[in-house]
């Protein structure tokens, strides 16, 4: 395949855009940026499938669409089925010799937010993988159902306020925690599975060719801040992302085959998580010395995970 | 489907929702918008001035009327770095062959995202008010800070 050369940002700006502006995505929103990096990353044709959420509701406003390339919209819940069939068409296609120009490389791609990734789509990705159409399901992982009012998903962490986990006398939010959808997909024996974050622009540019070189179903799931939903300033959306992967909030990591696990980044400074919460409306009652506790728990499952994604890459299992 | 129902210039002219759409009637399940006004291969190996962008196509629209800051840029002091180009949400930063040219008014939203992950000193992109002439801006344009001990 023809990847784009991503050596450093000056070379890796000489890419032809194929996502359009004039989207309605929120200022500063981390779909986009996103979604960009993705399709900047090759110079395949692509073939695009998308949950709806916000980025296909802001990208296919009727009339405008924001894609110069094949992209479909069906359900909620169903782009890796859409992506799936129409990957099963191409090979079809191929093998029968009825393709109109059967040379050109295509890669099949879905998107889709964590609500209906982690909760609506669920049953849909988990079949699709299992199947194993070769195709990269990317999750645009802003922790909540915001194109609907930002209501809590299964990936909401503990102790985040949502419209539908309020924060309030009798409650500090959500009570549960993030399910780890991750470890899911890598337990589906995926060939590439990895959570990526947009402020380390070449470890997901890397990422995202990483995926969409390997033959077979890859997962990525992205840290995406929105600042609509997670209250902070559409200008910080970077420097928030930098304060979600050095305090570990969000680890950088592949894994590979379900078993060889890599640590992609690793901050110099470990930040504590205060730093990350402080930043953003949504864990603002968290500084109440009430739920004190919460940010302690938070901050112990943290380091856990960081050591147990240690423990894993040490041991190659 | 009718094409061209929202026929315009090419670009930037037109305010989204600004003016009497096609009721949603129109839009059935099965509905195509074609990008392109003719089929076109390889796009990622045309520049964008060069493809033959349909009145479909959000790059046809502007949402300029988001703006209440706008960034301005300053050639003088830019290093090329694209940092601005990659991190911008808006497809606004005009890169080609490896320098920064300017933003695309018709697309930026006014984010501030550019001028926060702008590296140099001072910086090469900084938000003013959106009614601000750019000689103006320019004309004030600060200092180089020094370093903080
Ligand atoms: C089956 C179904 N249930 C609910 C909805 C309503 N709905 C549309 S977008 C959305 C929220 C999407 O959340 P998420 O997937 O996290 O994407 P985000 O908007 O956060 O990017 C919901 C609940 C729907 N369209 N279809
Ligand atoms: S609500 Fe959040 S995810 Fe949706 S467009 Fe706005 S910033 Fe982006
Ligand atoms: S202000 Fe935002 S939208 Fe405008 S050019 Fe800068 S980053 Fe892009
Ligand atoms: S971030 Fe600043 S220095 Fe770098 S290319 Fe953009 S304007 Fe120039
Ligand atoms: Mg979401």
């Amino acid at each position: 395949m023809a990847i784009t050369s991503i050596k450093n940002l000056k070379e890796f700006s000489t890419v032809n855009e194929r996502f359009e502006g004039a989207h309605l995505l929120c200022p500063g929103c981390a779909h986009s940026m996103i979604v960009r990096e993705l399709m900047n990353a090759t110079d395949d044709n692509l073939v695009i499938a998308t949950n709806t959420g916000c980025l296909e509701v802001s990208t296919a406003v009727y009339p405008y669409t924001s894609w110069d390339t094949s992209w479909i919209h069906i359900g909620f819940e169903n782009a890796a089925s859409a992506i799936s069939g129409a990957e099963a068409m191409y090979k079809a296609r191929k093998r029968k010799g009825t393709l109109k120009d059967p040379d050109a490389p295509v890669k099949f791609v879905a998107f889709g937010g964590d609500g209906s990734t982690y909760d609506i789509g669920f049953q849909w990705l988990s079949g699709a993988i299992e199947r194993g159409h070769d195709f990269t399901y990317i999750c645009l992982d802003n922790e909540n159902y915001a194109n609907t009012g930002g209501q809590r998903s299964s990936s909401t962490p503990i102790g985040a306020h949502t419209s539908t986990a309020q924060a309030g006398r009798v409650s500090y939010g959500k009570k549960q925690k993030k399910k780890d959808m991750i470890a899911i997909m890598a337990a589906h024996g995926a060939p590439y599975v990895a959570q990526l974050a947009p402020n380390k622009w070449k470890i997901m540019a890397k990422g995202f060719q990483k995926a969409l070189e390997t033959e077979g179903p890859c997962f990525i799931n992205t840290v995406s801040a929105c600042t609509t939903e997670w209250k902070f300033n559409p200008k910080d959306t970077i420097h928030l992302t930098d304060l979600a992967t050095d305090t570990l909030m969000f680890p950088v990591y592949e894994i590979i085959n379900g078993t060889e696990l890599n640590i992609l980044y690793r901050p110099k400074n470990v930040l504590p998580v205060e730093e990350y919460l402080a930043a953003q409306g949504r864990y603002k009652h968290l500084f109440k010395p009430e739920n004190k506790h919460v940010i302690e728990k938070i901050q112990k499952e943290i380091d856990a995970k960081w050591e147990y994604l240690q423990r894993r890459e040490e041991a190659r299992v | 489907m009718s094409k061209g129902v929202l026929a315009t210039e090419k670009r930037g002219m037109r305010e989204l929702g600004a003016e009497k759409a096609v009721g949603w009637d129109v839009v059935t399940q099965g509905t195509l918008l074609y990008p392109f006004e003719s089929e076109l291969k390889d796009v990622a190996h045309i520049r964008p001035e060069e493809r033959p962008y349909s009145d479909f196509n959000s790059y046809t629209a502007t949402v300029a009327s988001w703006r209440v800051v706008k960034p301005v840029y300053n050639r003088d002091v830019c290093i090329d770095c694209q940092n601005c180009w990659v991190w911008c949400p808006d497809t606004s930063i005009i890169s080609r062959d490896k320098q920064m040219l300017g933003i695309d008014y018709d697309h930026c939203k006014g984010c501030g995202v550019c001028a926060e992950v702008c590296p140099t000193n001072p910086k090469s992109l900084i938000m003013f008010a959106e009614a601000e002439e750019i000689e103006d801006a320019l004309a004030k344009w600060p200092e180089k800070k020094k370093k903080a001990k």
